[in-house]
């Protein structure tokens, strides 16, 4: 299957990229290409033009401070996933990242159009949201910064506008103290989860962040739940699909099994 | 409607080359159908078979998730450039052939480039990393034992540590018995 017709702009500039992004009925921003490109090939999204950032200088920036991680819109999870001082600053980034995709993909995929893509089946939207970083929005009418809170709307929908370019996702740095985890099951190592939980534990504090099992990436706070009844609380909030990998049932086991072996892992890290 | 058309430049295998192709032109196609590189094989086109992978500044990528026009300013190698100069089989290749890593070898364009990469990045993988380096390709004939072989005898045919004693132990391996399957 090959895509349908759009026209191509190839900007050297951010400031070029936004207004050509605002001069186009229905474009669509390239970033790795490697969720829009099976989605055009599918023609299940026939935009009328593509504005490819990849030639925009300076988007391909990982800033690692005591604050925290910041990545640049072009940051390839490769690249994040192999910096040396990520893990230091928040160790579920790259803890995280290892199960995205397949190493191949992750040469090319960007860590924030994964983000802004906003599948509930990333990775990364539920790191963000887990987290409490944001995203940084760029339009010709300024900038501005989206809680990953306010982030996501519904399925594969951001609150990103049509003519905003993120130039680049937050991650805050890990607090004294804490400890985080992450696991999931998927059928091969590198496709995506059937299920998966990231936990951030710090004092008292136990939170969970799930993976393939909502429309949304949700997180719980579970702080105070016995541990026995960790499973149900965090089901609460969640509404396990069926679809032809895996039953609701079996999903909804899986959390039960990840969510208590994930915040004993969160504990022991934060110990 | 006539379609727009680009005229780029692709680097190719060390090779400059002129195209003019449609934005929509995935790199795939525009190697096997406007270069005549038909060695990248296509299968899935979304991603997920790895049959297309071909290097992108010496990084293996999907190349039907990458429009031809986004590859200029880039070096990309395809399964053709990985022999060596004089024609003979590169290391990767050589493997492949002597442990019996391919059958139909419709995904072998797509091993052989990625393994070429992951062992340029980790020479000395171990038997679960040279699985790992394997596991985004899918393989419909051979099982996978055999390729995860050909891995670990690339590497030892690359290394130049490497000597014909080392040879000599491996082409024991390679008679007819039934082949070691390790846990
Ligand atoms: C076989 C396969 C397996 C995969 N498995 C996983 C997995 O297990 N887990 C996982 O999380 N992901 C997985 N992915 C997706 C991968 O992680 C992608 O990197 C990611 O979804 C999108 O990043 P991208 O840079 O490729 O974005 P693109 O495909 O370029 O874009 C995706 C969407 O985001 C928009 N967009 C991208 N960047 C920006 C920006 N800066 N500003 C505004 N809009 C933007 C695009 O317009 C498009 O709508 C898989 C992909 C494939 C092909
Ligand atoms: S054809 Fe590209 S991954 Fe299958
Ligand atoms: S050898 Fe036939 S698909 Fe791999």
């Amino acid at each position: 299957m090959k895509p349908a017709p759009f026209a191509y702009h190839r900007p050297t500039t951010l400031a070029e990229a936004l207004e050509t992004l605002a001069g186009e009925s229905y474009a669509k921003v390239l970033a790795g290409g490697q969720s829009l490109v099976p989605l055009l090939s599918m023609r299940i999204a026939a935009p009328h033009a593509l504005v490819d950032i990849n030639a925009i200088p300076g988007l391909d920036t990982i800033e690692v401070s005591e604050a925290g991680v910041r990545v640049g819109a072009l940051v390839r999870h490769a690249d994040l996933l192999a910096h040396p001082d990520v893990r230091r600053v928040q160790p579920l980034v790259p803890e995280a990242l290892a199960h995205v995709a397949h190493a191949t993909i992750r040469n090319r995929g960007t860590t924030v159009g994964s983000i802004v893509h906003a599948d509930a089946a990333a990775e990364m939207p539920v790191v963000l949201s887990l987290l409490g970083g944001s995203v940084e929005a760029a339009s010709t009418a300024g900038t501005r910064t989206i809680p990953a809170g306010d982030l996501f709307l519904g399925p594969l929908e951001s609150a990103l506008r049509p003519d905003e370019i993120a130039t680049s996702a937050f991650f805050p740095a890990l607090p004294a103290g804490a400890g985080v985890a992450f696991e999931e099951i998927s059928r091969r190592q590198g496709d995506y989860a059937l299920a998966g939980v990231a936990v951030v534990v710090h004092g008292e504090s136990v939170r969970a962040g799930f993976v393939s099992v909502s429309d949304v990436p949700t997180v719980v706070d579970l702080t105070g739940v016995p541990d026995d009844e960790l499973g149900e609380a965090a089901l609460a909030h969640l509404d396990p699909a069926e679809d032809i990998h895996a039953t609701a049932d079996y999903r909804a086991q899986l959390v039960r099994t990840l969510v208590r072996r994930v915040v004993t892992k969160a504990r022991e890290a934060a110990a | 409607m006539s379609e727009e058309l680009h005229r780029i430049r692709l680097s190719v295998n060390g090779v400059t080359r002129e195209v003019e192709l449609p934005a929509r032109r995935l790199l795939s196609d525009a190697l096997r159908h406007d270069l005549g590189l038909t060695g990248t094989h296509v299968g899935c086109e979304h991603g997920v078979c790895g049959a297309c992978t071909v290097l992108v500044d010496g990084r293996p990528v999907r190349a039907c998730l990458m429009f031809a026009v986004s590859a200029v300013d880039t070096e990309i190698t395809t399964v053709e450039g990985l022999t060596r100069e004089d024609g003979s089989l590169g290391p990767v290749q050589q493997a492949f052939a002597e442990c019996h890593g391919l059958q139909c070898g419709f995904c072998t364009p797509g091993f052989l480039t990625t393994v070429t990469a992951c062992l340029r990045e980790n020479p000395h993988p171990s038997h679960d990393e040279a699985r790992e380096m394997v596991a985004g390709n899918l393989c419909r004939c051979t099982g996978y034992q055999n390729i995860v072989k050909a891995v670990e005898r690339a590497a030892e045919l690359a290394d130049p540590q490497h000597d014909d004693q080392h040879d000599d132990q491996h082409d024991d391996q390679q008679s007819d018995a039934p082949v070691e399957v390790q846990p």
